[in-house]
């Protein structure tokens, strides 16, 4: 049975006879692939269109219909040097790219009407101590309105319905107190204009909104940014199933494309994409991706696997359920209704801050209103100084102070190789004191590898290697990629359930369980000292050899387990693994608290004990067992590898096999927090020394608008600082 | 001061241009690929001629 590549299920029609198709590419990053790919995939004939996206690092091609199958792009660009894979936009992220271009639009219209409300207000501000006379200062304002007035009703509609949002729901946020300055300064200036005044705030209103568009623009081009590359690394992960398109017919199709009640084909070796119950077959599964438990599973007719499983010694056939059948599937998702639920009851500083602003800045206005009537002035005068307060204290440094900031690091997370899944983890990242890690592909990599590699004679682990090539098993593969093994040895036989055998010069070659090789003294001798490692004999006519092979610990997990612990954070190891497994690694990494044999519901158990002692918990898991506790902890980071759901629930994803990008955004997001925080200090004095001022009465346009850019400009400076931190590693 | 009656239209129709312009730009996904923008630029030809160039080698007549 050969599978065919099946990618219709991302194919659409482009209209005009053409078939439309995006593949996300991996590795393309400089003007020569660009070229190189363009021009590759143009020379295949009806080819129509084929472009780079740089930033989001894909293609789209274009081709006429019917003349060519979509695997051919895919083998053509492996030809070149790219691994690419056939890309669905998530809804999340067609959303995300439509309100990034809105924002855009807001932001022209927004500069457009300050550029030319200003080009109108410096002749009014010369004119005024000098001879404009009043008819062409009021012609000058008449017209700022007509510009100012429709702009700031188009691109004040972010913040507008923002503030509505969180009204009608009883909340304040940052935008409430932005609308109500800039609705009241509009309609101030209006009034203001015709009763032939001397001031109108068109200008301060309208560069406001520039100024808060920018922030917003500049934060939501990095969340989609993030999301992009987020997305292609799911696509990368080429995730497909070999589904049963009839009895006996088997096509290979993209994960997306099968729906419940299919009926996929698992070899061995295989990792499971779909959640399903096994049918036919027998074998032993790999469920440590979903479990954390090293050791395997057997699996026949009516077993429950999960997508991340991997195959390893026969062939099943799996029907595919609909999501969150199983047992184990359906407890996680309880526990991670409940943590989720707990979880946003987080309050980020930019609304805690907004919270206490909002009052004092408005009782601060009313205060002034009511202060001047007091003293003998009139009810006009009063609200315009009251107004004027307003516009002077209009958070335009404090509505930049955080997205600035948040903007700055998490670009300089993601080239650290961090990305963020939600807005507010930074803060939250920075408060942790707390570190509860997950054994099993979090400390671990998911790749198996072999241990006692050097305790081997260089040729005989050559021939292992080469004899491992014979099968399918994992465990064998692993060991034929650590002996670098190209060449097959001609003649190997599979004996199912027992190993591999071949003759070479007259001597037989056995690999497989010690049994099978005559090695059952030496393989327990190795069990004893690795309790963890799967043991794979080898033999050689009378000799004979084992192998440990077991997942390795992450290249740099020790020197990153010391540099936590030198910034004052406490580490400690839960996992759903067996005890030997776990003592080892924790010994390993020096880690002295740590607990085996975990379920889920223990693991939220132990994060909310430590919740109750005031600490800050950090969980970094990846099995599907940790996304309950990946919720429940105040903050969460999953390597790229996890499940999905963990992926999901997680607050930030790390990408590569080093662990040093957990460090590396404790430190970025401790930073980030001190301008944070810094930045509202600045926001703070500031007004400290504007407030004064407006209440006095002495404020012009000239004024409000000087101080309002001079403060957005100097906490934008502040957030640019957050791209780099001292390196406290060595 | 009667050139202001002039001037004004004339600077807000300017703007105005500019204005479309940029939305224009924004409409037909000129910021869709900023970093590749960038690069484009400075590209040493167009691969839009390659297909008719590669598609028919053996059309190649010996000199």
């Amino acid at each position: 049975m050969q599978a065919t590549r099946d990618f219709s299920h991302y194919v659409k029609d482009a209209g005009a006879g053409l078939s439309h198709i995006d593949l996300a590419v991996e590795g393309v990053s400089c003007a020569g692939c660009m070229s190189k790919i363009e021009r590759g995939l143009s020379a295949i004939p009806d080819v129509t269109l084929a472009r780079v996206n740089l930033t989001d690092r894909r293609v789209a091609l274009e081709w006429k219909q019917g003349t060519l199958d979509p695997a051919r792009f895919i083998d053509r660009l492996a030809e070149l040097g790219y691994k690419a894979y056939p890309f669905e936009t998530a809804g999340a992220e067609a959303v995300e790219a439509e309100q990034s271009r809105f924002l855009l639009r807001c932001l022209g219209v927004a500069a457009f009407a300050t550029m030319n409300v200003m080009m109108l207000s410096i002749p009014v501000w010369s004119g005024n101590v000098s001879d404009m006379i009043p008819e062409q200062r009021d012609f000058f304002h008449w017209l700022s309105a007509l510009i100012a007035l429709p702009a700031a009703a188009y691109a004040g509609q972010p913040f507008f319905r923002s503030a509505w949002n969180a009204l009608s729901t009883r909340n304040v946020n940052m935008d409430v107190p932005i609308s109500i300055g800039v609705i009241l300064a509009l309609g101030m200036s209006v009034v203001e204009t015709i009763n032939h005044a001397e001031h109108a705030y068109f200008d301060a209103a309208i560069m406001l909104l520039t100024f808060l568009l920018v922030g917003r623009y500049l934060d939501q081009s990095m969340r989609r940014r993030t999301r992009a590359v987020a997305g292609n690394l799911a696509a990368l992960k080429a995730e497909t199933a070999t589904k049963f398109v009839g009895p006996d017919e088997i096509s290979e199709v993209p994960v997306a494309a099968i729906d419940p009640g299919d009926i996929v084909l698992l070899r061995p070796g295989e990792r499971c994409a779909v959640d399903g119950t096994v049918i036919e077959g027998r074998s032993e599964i790999d469920q440590s991706l979903i479990t954390g438990e090293t050791r395997h599973v057997a699996a026949e007719q009516g077993t429950a696997v999960y997508a991340g499983s991997l195959n390893m010694t026969g062939t099943l056939r799996v029907r595919v359920s609909a999501a969150s059948e199983g047992t184990l599937l359906a407890e996680i998702t309880r526990l991670l209704d409940n943590a989720l639920q707990a979880r946003s009851r987080y309050v980020r500083l930019a609304d805690r801050a907004s919270r206490l602003y909002a009052p004092v800045v408005h009782a601060t206005a009313l205060l002034t209103i009511l202060g001047w009537v007091l003293f003998g002035a009139s009810w006009h005068d009063a609200i315009v100084t009251g107004v004027a307060v307003l516009i002077i204290t209009c958070p335009c440094a404090l509505g930049l102070a955080i997205p600035t900031v948040q903007t700055v690091a998490s670009g300089a997370m993601f080239r650290a190789g961090v990305l963020l899944n939600s807005g507010d983890s930074i803060e939250r990242l920075a408060e942790v004191d707390h570190i509860i890690f997950d054994k099993t592909g979090t400390l671990t990599l998911p790749d198996l590898e072999v241990v006692n590699a050097s305790g081997i004679p260089e040729d005989v682990f050559k021939l292992a290697g080469q004899l491992a090539l014979a099968s399918h098993h994992p465990v064998a593969a692993a060991l034929a990629r650590a002996a670098n093994a190209k060449a097959p040895l001609a003649g190997a036989v599979e004996e199912p359930g027992q190993g591999v055998r071949a003759t070479l010069d007259g001597r037989e070659l056995r690999l497989g369980r010690p049994s099978f090789c005559d090695a059952e003294q030496l393989a327990s001798d190795s069990q004893d000292l690795d309790p963890e490692a799967s043991i794979v004999a080898f033999s050689d006519g009378e000799k004979s050899y084992v192998f440990c092979v077991r997942q390795g610990l992450r290249p740099d997990a020790q020197a990153m387990i010391s540099a936590l612990q030198l910034r004052n954070i406490k580490v400690e190891i839960l996992s759903g693994d067996r005890e030997p497994a776990v003592r080892a690694a924790a010994r390993a990494l020096g880690v002295s608290d740590w607990w085996a044999g975990v379920t889920p519901a223990d693991k939220i158990a132990r994060i909310e004990e430590l919740k109750a002692q005031g600490t800050k918990v950090m969980m970094v898991g990846d099995g599907l067992n940790d996304a309950p506790s990946l919720a429940a902890a105040h903050v969460s980071m999953s390597p790229i590898s996890a499940a999905h759901l963990s992926q999901a629930t997680a607050d930030l994803v790390f990408l590569g096999k080093p662990l040093a990008p957990v460090v590396a955004a404790i430190d970025f997001s401790r930073k980030a927090l001190l301008l944070m925080r810094q930045n509202l200090w600045l926001a703070v004095v500031y007004n400290f020394l504007a407030v004064p001022v407006a209440i006095s009465g002495v404020v012009t346009p000239l004024i409000a608008a000087a101080a309002m850019s001079g403060s957005s400009i100097l906490v934008m400076l502040n957030a640019l600082r957050a791209r780099r931190v001292a390196d406290r590693r060595s | 001061m009667e050139v202001l009656v002039f001037l004004v239209p004339l600077a807000l129709g300017l703007g105005l241009v500019g204005l479309i312009g940029f939305l224009w730009s924004l409409k037909s996904g000129q910021y869709d690929d900023l970093e590749g923008a960038a690069l484009r630029a400075i590209a040493d030809d167009e691969p839009a001629v390659a297909p008719a160039v590669e598609a028919k080698p053996s059309t190649v007549r010996p000199a």
